[in-house]
């Protein structure tokens, strides 16, 4: 069976295609959602023909049952009409009713899996969009959005555009059919009964119009309410330590509750809704029958239509009854599709702030000079708040640049400006005469090399974390990097050295584990600019003097900036900048910072003198 | 890096050779944290579940009943119609029949009234129930979640445990809604043979013949079947595992300017998990062909044999319409049990995961009889000869003993990896020792309440988190009930306040995930703040302030020095000035204490503390010489 199954038409995706999928989810920008969603299907003519053909096939052949049932009935009275034949009828109809069943088992099946297969395709392409979209996004958008309302749209908003092709779009092909050859066909055969046999079908039109509208934006409010149900589950994991540290966890529980009561009150309503309009909508279809009973009845009852043909009229509203009691999840397909739709696709739509401009060039590097220009900065989610107020300065290739500052006083700041993960509001931030905003990223990215103040580490093992930024680099460089952030040793002491597992975020880690850990990674590249963001602020002194002594050889050939709070790991640099709310207060070597005696030594005074003389200082 | 040679990979073998990168988790399978035990007994388990709901269940139950047989007897009522309602050609006989049929229609009306309210009462009290069950589910899990041990949560990440959150306890919700309606197809399939076989008993066996033919092919169809289902579920979770990942390692991505390996590696998950969703099609839908040629079987099969009986006046024609409406709707029920077989297997498989979490086993509880600590716990730490390890291979405290007196500060320092932090988890008993004691107040930590050891030590945590929600939730978030002024107070000692009070709202601004909008230091600094807001016996400060500048901190010393009166201090630092107030200083390395004694004692001893001491504060240039390296360690002894 299995063998069979792979030989069954369809396209496996290639690899290489992969980026053309993604222009093209993205290029509907501004059409109506379901418009679109059905776009994207018609992006797959052959599967979606063969699904669309299939329907059509099958719900013929669904039609033609009736008709046949009809026609044997009146065979087996046929004695009534004293035809001999009727025997030999009678086989030749089986035959042809169990001729239609096993075609219309075989378009049936066609229609479910290519409609399914269609749905699956689209929701690759999809995906694949989704993650691009979320790769390029700025950091400023990452800031707001909270990565579980990410995780959302990139599988539940999904799944509903998904599903909408073969539970909203093939459902209304296969219902139109239906009732459409099917009305043709009662209205000829008695059109009075035939009236009879549709007159749900307004009614169900009208009820799914309205119920479609409110379930929508109950749709959305129960969207809203569970993506705020997971937040507070998601921060309680992620926090875990936090909660427990303060047994907050009856704390906890309540602000679940509260969050879940509303939740499930809304999902109360939701069935009520729901019910209301299946249970009328089914209501509705068996008083037509009734009524063709009725009437049907009455004309066999006067002979004016033979028991066979009522038989038929009764049978067809048989098959209906199955779409008719899927028009509920039709309705409910409509609805999600659209709010999931709506909510997928403005995600897709969205501007990336930091992108490569049309007319970006490759970074050029000539001379290796990293300057900032009376450069202006404030954050995209709180624009209003300046966080640099003018910083100025120069640093040549082989230099070392050392940041100090308090907390908050925009060193970091400094540091995202370089790869552009933020843009400058005002000044310019130039790497050997080229503002960073006219470069593409990929060749500014790569010149640039960031260790995070807050590092993010993968749950994968140690080789694979230390090679993110050069996944192809070799064993023996791997190991040279960890050895130069004085990692080595410690990874050759675990049973299962660079394979070992981290943990997610780096659990398994000590706190200067990660550390050095991300300063390997950061090593691996061979960047024009290096920034180390307060990197060893949980290394012990030992260490991280050994960490610096084997950095030197590494800083010869590149801009460094180093920004900490230990003033041993950035005297011996070229320049000192102490920065105090966001603008440059202080500048100079070490020693002319001590001579100036302002906060630079006053902050030196405190690190370096005895502690005995600290305490009573502090008294 | 510097070394060209090194860094000389050329295209080609690039394309040979495999990146080592993936996306998404590497860690093994879930099943192996969980611990693989498939607990037969789900079905009751998810049950206990369902009976708080049992009078819903018995209603809705009883409707389905109700429902179905309204469905079995509206094919009756149309044969009735058709045999005695519909003698054509005038006369009595007619008229009678006319009558018959009055009635007939009129007890349709009735029994189709009935059939709406009885499928209205159903729906709605299985989907509120269903709700409410789902809920209760997801309540439960969370709790439990509140109570297993950390080394459970180290392993486990947190994206695999909200896809049982959200997604398996989403998955149950249809077989919940469904489950009730499959004890209507059941009747709905067992009321039809039994009609048929009424009607004429011959008939209907030979109509039922196809029924064996279904269930053999079922057997063959049914393993692998079941195996591609359960493929698809596992490609999918791999697939949304990486999209978690990418989603919150996306900054560290961009920085390493990864985004096209991590796209391709991506489309290849996506790509597994495509192909498995269309096998898992293909094997749910070669079964409807199957089915549909069997009913065409059972139809030609009426026609034919019950044809020529009603030719040679056997058979009414009404019971051979009926016989036809009933086999139409014979198979339906049958398909529709087919599905909600898979629809419960599916949920089998999300209720085991749910189970699963639900039976985390409790590696740490409190004791029956656990005291609680009050207010007038001394506020004493001890560790008496304790031994402890993550992983059983690798020990990471060697039979550490120190004693810290109520009212002391202690600073526990050492070089990175040695197990300081280790130390005061252990304090708070985020994990058990291995071998001997931990005392706080005078109590071993597994004799009292773990709520009362949380309200007895405040920590901050190497790593500040902070939650969502206003800078003043947070503060607080140790203490619900403290005043703003409390508030203000703690956030003034760490020298928040200054910043907090710029905020936009100031200390109503929103704090985003994980604190994204705060500097690290500010972030620190709340945290900081939070710890003091708890008001605790035991203040536990674990490199509270490593980013934090020695001027800022200075101040913060200040004040703690009047907070921390009373009140015992263990604090953790690399900057040695940090500690400077500390009245004793526990040396570790390598997991076992090497010193143990004020700064004095220290330095006049000359070891690893002294050697660290002046490193500190000797310029970078004269490297001492002699802190080796032994594997396994990060700073050597001293020698
Ligand atoms: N959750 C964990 N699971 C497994 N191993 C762990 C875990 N936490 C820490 N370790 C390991 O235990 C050892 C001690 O770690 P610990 O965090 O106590 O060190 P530390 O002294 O606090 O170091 P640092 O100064 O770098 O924070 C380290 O080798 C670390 O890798
Ligand atoms: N993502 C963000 N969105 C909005 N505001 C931010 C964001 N990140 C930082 N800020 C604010 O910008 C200011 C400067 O922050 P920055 O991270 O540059 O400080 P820092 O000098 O690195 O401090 P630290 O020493 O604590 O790391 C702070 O007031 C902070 O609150
Ligand atoms: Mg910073
Ligand atoms: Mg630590």
């Amino acid at each position: 069976m299995p063998q069979m199954f792979d030989r069954w038409p369809h396209r496996a995706p290639r690899p290489g295609e992969a980026m053309a999928h993604v222009r093209a989810v993205e290029s509907g920008k501004g059409l109506g959602t379901l418009w679109r969603i059905f776009r994207l299907t018609l992006r797959h003519p052959v599967m979606a023909g063969i699904t669309i053909v299939a329907t059509i096939i099958a719900s013929g052949l669904q039609l033609a049952v009736p008709r046949l049932l009809g026609e044997a009935v009146d065979q087996a009275e046929g004695v009534l009409a004293g035809g001999t034949g009727a025997s030999a009828a009678l086989w030749q109809t089986a035959l042809v009713l169990l001729g239609v069943s096993v075609a219309r088992g075989l378009f049936t099946m066609l229609h479910n899996y290519f409609g399914e297969a269609t749905g699956h395709h689209t929701a690759y392409e999809l995906r694949l969009a989704v993650y691009e979209k979320i790769q390029r996004l700025s950091f400023g958008y990452h800031d707001k959005v909270h990565t579980g309302d990410l995780i959302t749209v990139g599988m539940l908003d999904l799944d509903g555009v998904r599903m909408f092709f073969a539970t909203g779009i093939l459902r209304v092909v296969l219902l139109g059919i239906l009732l459409g050859a099917g009305s043709v066909m009662l209205l000829t055969t008695d059109p009075l009964l035939g009236l009879l046999a549709l007159s749900f079908a307004p009614f169900v039109a009208w009820r799914s119009a309205t119920s479609q509208l409110e379930l929508r934006s109950t749709w959305l409010t129960l969207q809203d309410m569970l993506q705020n149900l997971s937040r507070v589950m998601e921060e309680n994991l992620g926090g875990i330590r936090v909660v427990r540290a303060f047994a907050g966890e009856a704390h906890e529980l309540d602000k679940f509750d509260t969050v879940s009561d509303k939740a499930l009150a809304l999902a109360h309503t939701r069935v009520d809704l729901r019910v209301n309009s299946t249970a009328a909508m089914n209501l509705s279809f068996l008083i037509s029958m009734g009524l063709v009973l009725a009437f049907g009845g009455e004309k066999v009852l006067s002979g004016t239509m033979s028991v066979g043909t009522l038989t038929s009229f009764l049978t067809f509203m048989t098959i209906l009854q199955m779409p008719v009691r899927q028009l509920g999840l039709m309705v409910n397909s409509f609805a999600r599709a659209s709010t999931c739709g709506d909510r997928l696709f403005d995600f897709l739509d969205l501007d990336l702030d930091i992108a490569d401009r049309p007319d970006a060039k490759p970074l050029v590097i000539t001379d290796g000079t990293l300057t900032f220009e009376a450069v202006q900065f404030a954050y995209p989610s709180a624009p209003e708040r300046a966080v640099l107020t003018g910083i100025s300065f120069t640093a040549r290739r082989g230099e070392t640049v050392g940041i100090v500052g308090p907390p908050g006083s925009g060193k970091s700041s400094i540091a995202h400006l370089i790869p552009r993960f933020y843009d400058v509001t005002g000044g310019r931030v130039l790497i050997d005469g080229q503002d960073v905003r006219t470069l593409t990223l990929d060749t500014l990215r790569q010149a640039v090399a960031v260790v995070q103040q807050d590092s993010f580490l993968f749950t994968t093992n140690i080789e694979n974390n230390i090679a993110y930024g050069d996944p192809w680099a070799k064993e023996q460089q791997i190991a040279r990097s960890a050895e130069f952030a004085q990692l080595h040793n410690y990874v050759m002491g675990l049973p299962t050295g660079y394979q070992t597992i981290v943990g997610e975020r780096g659990v398994s880690l000590s706190g200067g584990q990660r550390q050095r850990l991300n300063i390997a990674r950061a090593l691996m590249l061979d960047p024009a600019v290096m920034v180390f963001d307060d990197s060893t602020a949980a290394v012990d002194a030992g260490t991280e003097q050994r960490i610096r002594q084997s950095m030197k050889q590494f800083a010869a050939n590149r801009v460094t900036l180093i920004i900490s709070h230990r003033l041993s790991s950035l005297m011996h640099a070229n320049r000192i900048l102490f920065v105090e709310g966001g603008a440059i207060a202080e500048e100079g070597t070490h020693a002319q910072l001590l001579a100036l005696g302002g906060r630079y030594r006053a902050l030196y005074d405190l690190q370096s003198r005895a502690s005995e003389d600290q305490s009573e200082a502090a008294e | 890096m510097t070394d060209s040679a090194l860094e000389d990979i050329d295209t080609e073998e690039k394309a040979r050779r495999p990146p080592k990168a993936v996306v998404g988790s590497s860690l093994d399978r879930e099943e192996e944290v969980f611990g693989k035990a498939y607990d037969p007994r789900v079905v009751r388990r998810i049950w206990a579940f369902v009976g708080p709901y049992r009078k819903n269940l018995l209603v809705s139950v009883a409707a389905v009943i109700i429902f179905t047989l309204t469905q079995l007897a509206i094919p009756l009522v149309i044969r009735h119609a058709i045999d005695h309602g519909m003698v054509p050609g005038g006369g009595s006989a007619s008229a009678t029949a006319r009558t018959t049929l009055y009635w007939v229609i009129v007890g349709y009306g009735l029994i189709i009234g009935v059939n709406f309210a009885a499928s209205y009462v159903q729906e709605l009290v299985v989907g509120k129930a269903a709700e409410n069950v789902l809920f209760d589910m997801r309540r439960a899990m969370f709790a439990r979640l509140q109570q297993v041990s950390l080394s459970f949560m180290d392993k486990t990440e947190v994206g695999r445990l909200m896809s049982r959150l959200m997604g398996d306890v989403n998955a149950m919700q249809e077989f919940l809604e469904t489950s009730v309606l499959s004890v209507g197809d059941l009747i709905l399939l067992f009321g039809i043979i039994g009609v048929l076989l009424w009607l004429d008993p011959l008939l209907g066996l030979i109509t039922m013949a196809t029924m064996p033919v279904l269930f053999i092919v079922r057997l063959f169809w049914l393993p692998p079947a079941k195996k591609s289902f359960m493929d698809a579920h596992h490609a999918n979770s791999a697939n949304n595992g990486a999209l978690a990942e990418g989603i919150n390692g996306v900054r560290t991505v961009q920085s390493l300017d990864r985004q096209r390996v991590n796209f391709d590696l991506y489309e290849e998950k996506s790509r597994t998990n495509l192909l498995a969703h269309l096998r898992a099609a293909k094997f749910a839908q070669v079964m409807v062909p199957i089915v549909d040629s069997l009913t065409g079987m059972s139809m030609a099969t009426v026609v034919v044999v019950g044809g020529q009986m009603v030719l040679h006046r056997q058979l009414d024609v009404g019971i051979m319409v009926a016989f036809l409406f009933y086999i139409q709707r014979f198979f339906d029920p049958i398909r529709s049990l087919t599905m909600q077989y898979s629809v419960f297997q599916r949920a089998m498989s999300s209720g085991t995961r749910i189970i699963e979490v639900l039976d985390v086993p409790l590696a740490i509880t409190d004791k029956p009889g656990a005291v609680a600590l009050g207010a007038d716990m001394d506020g004493s730490v001890e560790f008496d000869h304790v031994s402890f390890g993550y992983r059983k291979d690798i020990p990471v405290l060697k039979n550490v003993s120190f004693r810290v007196n109520p009212g002391e500060t202690v600073a526990v320092v050492g070089p990175t990896g040695s197990g300081k932090s280790s130390c005061m988890a252990l304090v708070h008993r985020f994990y058990d020792v291995t071998e001997g004691a931990v005392r706080v107040g005078g109590h071993d930590v597994r004799d009292v309440t773990g709520n009362s050891l949380g309200t007895s030590i405040a920590m901050v945590l190497q790593e500040p988190f902070l939650f969502t929600g206003t800078v003043f939730e947070n503060i607080r978030y140790a203490k619900a009930d403290a005043t703003r002024e409390a508030v203000i107070a703690a956030a003034k000692a760490v020298g928040a306040h200054e910043f907090i009070v710029t905020l936009a709202d100031g200390y109503d601004t929103r704090i985003e995930q994980r604190g994204g909008n705060l500097s690290l230091g500010q972030r620190q600094l709340i945290s900081f703040a939070r710890a003091l807001v708890a008001d605790a016996k035991i203040l536990v400060l674990d490199e509270a302030t490593a980013n934090i500048d020695s001027y800022t901190e200075m101040l913060i010393q200040k004040a703690l020095k009047r907070l921390l009166e009373g009140r015992t201090g263990l604090v953790i630092a690399h900057r040695l000035a940090t500690i400077r107030g500390a009245d004793r200083i526990i040396v570790l390395q390598n997991g076992e204490i090497i010193e143990n004694g004020n700064h004095t004692e220290l330095m006049a001893q000359g070891g690893l503390y002294a050697k660290l001491y002046t490193m500190n504060y000797s310029s970078f240039d004269d490297l001492p010489t002699g802190i080796g390296t032994n594997p396994g360690a990060d700073v050597g002894k001293a020698t």
